[in-house]
């Protein structure tokens, strides 16, 4: 069977910019059910957790749901474990405490509002590169080639030390190693040339420290992080960073350019956009659901009883539009006062880099309308072809004109 | 009103800094949040009602005026997950 053939997993399905009916059908039988998620040999039931406090309840509650659980009943998780296999040290979200807590704080301080803010300057130079290829190109233009993916990954080369230079290269094998249309031969091959790469940008700034992410952490914290750990790291802020802003830009300009009243609200006032970034976090909540958890122990939750060892996925888009979140949660309404939305998490995973995201967001958003107040869609709305293949759900191209 | 942070709970998301930079603040070593005024005028009120409800670990409550924990206007209470400091 080729890759395309396969069915697409019942909790990334979607129509449009809603949920799937599939998805609203089984919620309304109650806020926790026992689904094959993509029905087929090797498929095992598990839980799929629909309803809002549900949600919240399992991300807020580390000692009884375990992402980490998956890689071993009592394996002590870092670079000291036999369990965990390598690619994976690193990755945050597949930690529990006390390990989880130890990267976590080392991590935290490099993150915060203020440390963001002194990359903006440089975000805002590579959104408006971004925006001047597109007008050199002229109308009509993929807004999905040209912004929505061209942004997120020269931010994060930025964030991480990637030289200006190499980014070209690592971006192309970073896309190639975790892009999900490839065979598994050619990911692992571009998987191993990314890493490598990744392992040497480590190697340097051990030896010689700059002033960038990487550069402080080994500063403040050298021998406190193996170098497979550092690696990982800078694999988890690809991840958690690539698909999901993209996803966000595309699907987001989509959405505005389909409410034109509520762009024009965003575009003729840049303080409604803090608002705005808030309201199409929530309404079109890209990621399609956390790391799965193992529940710990026996525990009932929405009224079913979870056993010790099953696995539990939370669906962020429907958490979002759970009328117990907030009022007719399926109209887009960019003026709302914020709610507590989980499309960044919740809980001791919550998104470590949620305050980089929200800042490229309004920066990128903000520039796009300046810059072309006139945007509209160049296609008609309903042959946009959405990106459903991928981690975080998006739009494939976009065409538009100005 | 007056307001409590718990920073074992925290886990450094700087949403409350951003809204209510006059009540919080992010500390520039660990990353968490910072108590500037644990008791705000009536002005800030609101929005340090609506981060309590935000914040994404229940780090932040709000005491006194006999309003319940982490309430904001209308929205759902912060639920009180079971604790684990982290």
């Amino acid at each position: 069977m080729s890759y395309d053939a396969e069915p697409i997993p019942l909790h990334t399905r979607r129509a449009r910019f809603d949920p799937a009916g599939e998805l609203r059908r089984l919620s309304a039988q109650g806020p926790v059910t026992r689904v094959s998620l993509a029905p087929g040999p090797g498929d095992r039931p598990l839980w799929l957790v629909t309803g809002y406090q549900e949600v919240r309840q399992v991300l807020g509650d580390q000692a009884r749901f375990s992402t980490g659980r998956r890689f071993g009943p009592r394996t002590p998780a870092g670079g000291h474990d036999g369990h965990r296999p390598d690619d994976g040290i690193g990755l945050l979200m597949d930690y529990d405490p006390p390990e989880h807590t130890r990267l976590r704080r080392m991590l935290t301080p490099e993150f915060t509002v203020r440390r963001m803010r002194r990359l903006q300057p440089r975000i805002e130079a590579l959104v408006t590169e971004c925006l001047d290829t597109m007008e050199r190109a002229g109308p009509p233009a993929d807004l999905v080639e040209l912004f929505a993916s061209a942004i997120p990954g020269p931010v994060l080369c930025e964030l991480i030390g990637v030289p200006r230079d190499d980014r070209g290269d690592f971006l192309r094998r970073c896309h190639a190693h975790l892009g999900t249309g490839r065979g598994r031969q050619e990911r692992t091959a571009a998987g191993s040339a990314f890493t490598r790469y990744l392992a040497a940008l480590v190697a340097r700034q051990r030896k010689d420290p700059d002033h960038g992410f990487l550069g402080t952490l080994v500063r403040d914290h050298g021998p406190e992080f193996t170098d497979k750990e550092l690696r990982g790291i800078c694999v988890l802020l690809m991840l958690a960073g690539l698909d999901n802003i993209s996803g966000m830009l595309g699907l987001g300009a989509l959405a505005l350019l389909e409410n034109p009243g509520q762009l024009a609200v965003v575009r003729d006032d840049p303080e409604a956009m803090d608002r705005a970034v808030e309201e199409l976090l929530r309404y079109l909540s890209v990621p399609h659901a956390p790391t799965p958890r193992t529940a710990v122990e026996d525990v009932t939750l929405g009224g079913k009883l979870i056993r010790a060892g099953e696995t539990l996925v939370c669906s962020i888009p429907m958490a979002n539009r759970d009328p117990a979140l907030i009022a007719e949660p399926d109209r887009l309404d960019v003026t709302r006062e914020p709610v507590p939305h989980v499309a960044f998490g919740h809980g001791i995973h919550h998104c470590l880099g949620a305050a980089l995201a929200r800042m490229e967001l309004r920066i990128a958003y903000t520039a796009l309308l300046r810059r072309f107040p006139a945007l509209r869609l160049a296609t008609p709305a309903e042959d946009v072809v959405f990106r459903v293949r991928s981690t975080a759900y998006g739009v494939e191209r976009l065409p538009v004109a100005w | 009103m007056e307001v409590r942070v718990d920073r074992d709970r925290c886990a450094g998301s700087g949403l409350c800094v951003s809204y209510a930079p006059e009540v919080f603040d992010q500390s520039e070593d660990d990353g968490k949040v910072l108590l500037k005024e644990p008791l705000p005028g009536t002005g800030a009120a609101g929005a340090v009602r609506a981060m309590a409800a935000r914040c994404p670990t229940g780090a932040i409550t709000v005491h006194g005026h006999g309003h319940a924990h982490g309430h904001g206007h209308g929205e759902p209470a912060a639920p009180r997950e079971p604790s684990e400091a982290v």
